[in-house]
């Protein structure tokens, strides 16, 4: 006899774990919003320090990667089995797009003095300070959740590739969009935060 | 749920039409960010985020598809997230 899948079951455990993401990531921005409210001059400075062509880039770079996503779910689904490997094979060069232009930024900001502890840092007003010490926070935990996505996304292209992923049962593949779309959710309200509203 | 709901396919155009949605709302946020609207600047910026949040949200992540019980705890999180971010606003407002 064939086991059952609870496919509605497995779905709404992977949103439980969203959910937790989300007020995770909420506390940040609270975090975020309570400390722009007290310096809003130095946030503006620091935000002078950031790239706003980086920003967009990244933010296209994710946007492009949650619809090839969401369109080897479809593919999977009308048993186009290549055509889903070679979405996904496009998502995570997306992801890893995402971290060498991060790199880039980031290196440039360790060369301009502006890193955890830093002299520069030290010396400034503490509301730059902040600035600095939220941005690494919240897009280092946001990166480190991209490199979390991508490793789903290769799970499940392995899986895809064995035909354990099927039309018939790819809650896999699905739960590791529903995160890799979460990944970019975040990444939307960080964008403006940080890059553009200062 | 019945089988209809989770095995909804979307289309690969429907999706590009979405992605390009996104897309145009990305290049209306950064084109805004070069004029200075002042205390507008924050909220401008969320609600064109929020509308992409939403897009995401109901067909990359199939929310629109999906069942009660999804639907509702997904509300019930949003609005966990309000209450957070508004009352600890209000405290630092207006301590």
């Amino acid at each position: 006899m064939e086991k059952a899948i609870d496919k509605t079951g497995v779905k709404i455990g992977m949103w439980i774990f969203l959910y937790s993401e989300v007020i995770l990531f909420g506390g940040l921005f609270v975090l975020y919003a309570a400390y722009f409210h007290a310096f809003p001059e130095d946030f503006a400075l620091g935000g002078k320090e950031l790239n706003r062509i980086f920003g967009t880039a990244n933010t296209l770079v994710l946007l492009i990667s949650s619809f090839t996503v969401a369109a080897s779910i479809t593919a999977i689904q009308q048993r186009r089995k290549g055509l889903a490997i070679g979405l996904l094979v496009f998502s995570l060069l997306c992801g890893l797009t995402f971290l060498i232009n991060k790199y880039f930024e980031w290196g440039a900001k360790f060369h301009h003095d502006l890193y955890p502890n830093s002299d520069r840092l030290l010396d400034s007003d503490p509301g730059f300070n902040i600035f600095f010490g939220l941005y690494y926070t919240i897009t280092g935990l946001h990166g480190l959740h991209v490199i979390i996505g991508m490793v789903l996304l290769a799970i499940s292209l392995v899986l895809v590739a064995r035909n354990k992923i099927s039309a018939e049962r790819y809650a896999m593949l699905e739960n590791s969009g529903l995160y890799w779309h979460l990944v970019d959710l975040i990444w939307i309200f960080v964008f403006p935060l940080f890059y553009l509203v200062l | 749920m019945n089988e209809h709901e989770s095995e909804h396919i979307l289309s690969y155009g429907f999706l590009a039409q979405i992605l390009g949605g996104l897309v145009l709302l990305t290049a209306i946020t950064v084109g805004v960010s070069y004029i200075d609207w002042g205390f507008l600047n924050v909220p401008i910026a969320l609600f064109v985020a929020s509308s992409k949040a939403t897009l995401v949200l109901l067909f990359f992540m199939h929310i629109k598809y999906e069942g009660m019980v999804i639907k509702v705890s997904f509300i019930s999180t949003m609005l966990v997230l309000a209450f957070l971010i508004s009352f600890t606003f209000w405290d630092v407002a207006f301590r």
